[in-house]
Parts: structure tokens; C-alpha cells; sequence
């Protein structure tokens, strides 16, 4: 074998070897899935259908409050964006995005706090309120039926590289990784529940079992908690990163704002 | 290290507290088996099976199906667990349990008696093992009665 052969055989059993020990593969795009495939029947009709969908009573308090004047400025939401029909359509898709503002990958809920707070001059809702529930769920809503974009915005690879790493990296008492479950056992059931490959692609969702709506941050904050790991906390950089990498993730996906999950 | 272990035993002998780092007593392992009992003592079959079928505590069945006709919702990500005991010895199942990390660096099957090389544990669970050396033996105990096949 010439030096140059050998080199280049060394090369590839290095890469070889390095994807061995990483354990888990990326899942071939044409075998990707939403949640939704695991649903119910009832289920997936509840979600598909408007008027059955429970998340439809944030969708329409997230309109009420897009056009309701607040904070110091008195102004709405559609006071700088119009219709939502139209200037929302698509924004969903494409976050998280990196803020200029903030000088960091900033998620949905955070750019809508972001209104909020310099445009409206308002107190940021909390995460989870029903408020910024109901926004996220209305904006999102204008995306439905649209394939997942995220930018590529080189000021947002660092956070879709993090996240990455969070996704395959062990963590908790049970010392799995999220690509454990998501990439390498997507299909199988843990105990009764069917693991799905854990695509963003919903959020945010009614959860039957919260008799809630719930954002993708509180799903990623579940799954810690299973593997009795300590959850990253709600706006956190890494959460942010996660969410991000997911989004890459599921890139060209549908997304169905706002599902419904068991 | 040795000499450290040892004074973690004396100090947990002298200050008692449950579910610490150092409370893990030392174990060797042979081969693939860990051939010694971590209390000394053997483990208790039917508690060995009541932990194995509660999910909150073994998890087991999170993960295994098996021979459980009671149990509902058993997981596939894992082989049944029938006849687990004809195909390991007892020491090869304890160190399987103890930390099955040793015999597949890559699997999902928990190290259920170890607590050093984890990440961001929850501050409940820190420094504790999935499971007590007794709970190890009386799972072990167990797992040695699966014989059918
Ligand atoms: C031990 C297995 C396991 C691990 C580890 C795990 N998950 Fe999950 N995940 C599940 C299961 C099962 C569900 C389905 C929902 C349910 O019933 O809890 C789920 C649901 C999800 C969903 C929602 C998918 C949908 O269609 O709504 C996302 C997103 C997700 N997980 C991401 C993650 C991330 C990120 C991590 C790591 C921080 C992780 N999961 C770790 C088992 C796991
Ligand atoms: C998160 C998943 C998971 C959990 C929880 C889990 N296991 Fe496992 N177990 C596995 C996997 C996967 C294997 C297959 C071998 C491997 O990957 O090392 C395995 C293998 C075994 C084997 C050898 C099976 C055979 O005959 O080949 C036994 C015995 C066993 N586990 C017992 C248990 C017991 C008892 C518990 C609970 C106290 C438990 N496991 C919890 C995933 C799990």
C-alpha cells in the first residue's frame, strides 16, 4: 500500500470506528415521521379538525390578544404586523433564529417576549402562562401546513451544533441519551408508549395527560425528567440550542401547529 | 483509591445517612461476572420480582418484557427476560445489573449500582445508585429463577 493509500485507509477506519462509538446514526430524511403517525385515530381526527382540536381555544385567545393594545406603548401586536394571516405565515417555521437584539439564537416565545417588551413596553409573559401559550399557539397556527425552514444564518450553527451534542450526550440517573430513544429506538414501546422519533413538528401541543397546552420546552423538560436528569431551565441557552437542533432535525417536516398528543 | 473507599465505609459507618456516593460498597469483578454477593448474603427471589415489576423502582419493564402475565404495557427495547437465568450464571447477572456498562459500553440498559461518570443528575437521585446493593441480590435472586426458556 502506497503512503498515500495507507493514509487515506487510516482516514476512513477513523471515521468508521468514530461513528461506531457515537452509537447512534441520524435518521435517513425519507424515513423521518411525525408524532402524529403514532396517534389514535380519534386522536389524530381531534387534531386535524378545527373545531374538535382543544388547542383551538388558545389559538383564538392568542388572536384576541394580537389585537389588543398593551403596555406603555398602547399598541397591539397588529398594530406593527397586520394581518397574521399573512405577516405570520411562515415565521414558525424558521425559528429558533438568531437575534440581533439579544446577540444570541433566540426561540418563538422569546421573540414574541421580545415584542413585547421593546415594542410594547410591557411585562414579558412568563413561559407557560396561558398568554404567551396562546400567542405562540396563534402565530404558529399560520404556519400550519408549511415545511420546516430553518435559516442558515452562520450565527445560528453554533447553537444546531450544541444541540446536537445535548441530543446524543448521556444524561441522568438513567444515563440514556435522547438519541437513544429518538433515533436508534423510535418504533419500539417504552412500557406502553410508543417512541417516537421526536420531531418539533406540533408544538405547541394539547397533551391529553395535562389537560393543557404545552410548549415544546415542557416536552424537552418531560423527557429529562424521565432519564432523572436536571431539566434545563425554560429560556435557557441549551434549551434554546436543543430546540434548535431539533428543528434542523425535522427541516422540510410539516409542521402541524397545534397538535394533539395522549 | 483503596484506602479511600475504605475510609468512606468508616465514615458511613460512623455517620449513617442513606443513599450517599460513598455508601457503594466495593465489589471485584472476574471475567464477566462479579461472582461474590454485595451484602454478603444471598437476595430474596419475591422481593427480587416485586422490584423488578414496579416500574417506579426497577423500571424494568420500561424497557423488558417478560415472563409477567399480570403486567401489562411491557417495553420491547430490550430482550425478554425469560430464561434469563438459564443463560447467565449468577455472577454474570449481578455484574449485568451492577453496571452492564462493563459488558457494552454502548447499551441503554442503566448501571444500577454505580454513580461515578454521570451527567447533570437531578438533585434527588445525586450520588445514589439505581438500586441498593440488597435490592441488586434480591433482583439477581430473581433473575436466576427464570429457567424456562
Ligand atoms: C427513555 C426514552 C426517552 C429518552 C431518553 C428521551 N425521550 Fe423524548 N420521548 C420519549 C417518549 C416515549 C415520548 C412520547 C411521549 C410520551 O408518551 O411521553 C417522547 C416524546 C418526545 C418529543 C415529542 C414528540 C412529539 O411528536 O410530540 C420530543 C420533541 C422529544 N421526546 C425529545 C427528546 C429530547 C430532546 C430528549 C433528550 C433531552 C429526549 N426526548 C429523551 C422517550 C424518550
Ligand atoms: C433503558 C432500558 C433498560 C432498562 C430500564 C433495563 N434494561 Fe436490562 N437490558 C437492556 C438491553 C438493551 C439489554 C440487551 C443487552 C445490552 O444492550 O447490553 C438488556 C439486557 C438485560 C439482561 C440480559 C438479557 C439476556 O438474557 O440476554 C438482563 C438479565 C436484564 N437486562 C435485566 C434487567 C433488569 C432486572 C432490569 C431492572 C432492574 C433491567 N434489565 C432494566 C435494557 C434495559
Amino acid at each position: 500500500m502506497s503512503r498515500h493509500r495507507l493514509r487515506e485507509f487510516a482516514c476512513a477506519l477513523a471515521v468508521v470506528v468514530a461513528a461506531a462509538s457515537a452509537g447512534a446514526t441520524d435518521i435517513p430524511l425519507d424515513q423521518r415521521r411525525s408524532g402524529t403517525a403514532d396517534l389514535g385515530r380519534d386522536t389524530k381526527a381531534m387534531q386535524n379538525d378545527d373545531t374538535s382540536n382543544p388547542a383551538t381555544l388558545w389559538v383564538l385567545d392568542g388572536e384576541a390578544l394580537w389585537n389588543q393594545k398593551a403596555g406603555a406603548a398602547h399598541r397591539a401586536c397588529s398594530d406593527c404586523h397586520g394581518d397574521a394571516a399573512a405577516s405570520m405565515k411562515g415565521v414558525a417555521a424558521r425559528y429558533p433564529a438568531f437575534s440581533a437584539v439579544q446577540k444570541t439564537p433566540i426561540d418563538l416565545e422569546q421573540r414574541i417576549n421580545l415584542c413585547r417588551g421593546e415594542q410594547q413596553k410591557a411585562t414579558p409573559f412568563a413561559f407557560e402562562s396561558r398568554e404567551l401559550l396562546a400567542l405562540t399557539a396563534f402565530v404558529g397556527r399560520q404556519s400550519r401546513g408549511l415545511p420546516i425552514a430553518p435559516p442558515s444564518d452562520e450565527n445560528l450553527k453554533a447553537a444546531v451544533e450544541q444541540g446536537r451534542k445535548l441530543f446524543t450526550q448521556r444524561m441522568g440517573q438513567i444515563d440514556m441519551s435522547c438519541a437513544q430513544c429518538h433515533d436508534d429506538n423510535w418504533g419500539k414501546h417504552l412500557a406502553s408508549s410508543p417512541v417516537p422519533q421526536g420531531h418539533p413538528t406540533g408544538y405547541p401541543i394539547y397533551r391529553l395527560e395535562w389537560q393543557n397546552l404545552g410548549s415544546l420546552q415542557r416536552r424537552l423538560r418531560n423527557c429529562m425528567i424521565g432519564m432523572r436528569a436536571e431539566p434545563f431551565a425554560y429560556g435557557a441557552p441549551e434549551a434554546v440550542a436543543l430546540e434548535a437542533y431539533l428543528m434542523w432535525r425535522a427541516r422540510g417536516m410539516t409542521v402541524e401547529t397545534p397538535g394533539v398528543r395522549p | 483509591m483503596r484506602l479511600a473507599a475504605r475510609i468512606a465505609v468508616v465514615m458511613f459507618a460512623l455517620f449513617g445517612g442513606a443513599g450517599q456516593a460513598d455508601e457503594l460498597r466495593p465489589y471485584r469483578i472476574d471475567g464477566n461476572a462479579i461472582a461474590a454477593s454485595l451484602t454478603g448474603v444471598p437476595g430474596d427471589p419475591v422481593r427480587g420480582r416485586e422490584i423488578v415489576i414496579t416500574r417506579t423502582v426497577g423500571l424494568c419493564l420500561l424497557c423488558h418484557s417478560g415472563p409477567f402475565p399480570e403486567e401489562r404495557f411491557q417495553g420491547n427495547l430490550a430482550p425478554d427476560l425469560k430464561g434469563a437465568g438459564s443463560r447467565w450464571s449468577v455472577g454474570e447477572l449481578r455484574l449485568r445489573m451492577a453496571d452492564s456498562h462493563r459488558l457494552n459500553p454502548d447499551t441503554i440498559m442503566p448501571a444500577y449500582y454505580a454513580v461515578d461518570g454521570l451527567n447533570r443528575v437531578a438533585p434527588a437521585f445525586r450520588g445514589k445508585p439505581l438500586l441498593t446493593a440488597e435490592q441488586i441480590e434480591d433482583v439477581v435472586a430473581f433473575l436466576a429463577t427464570l429457567r424456562d426458556r
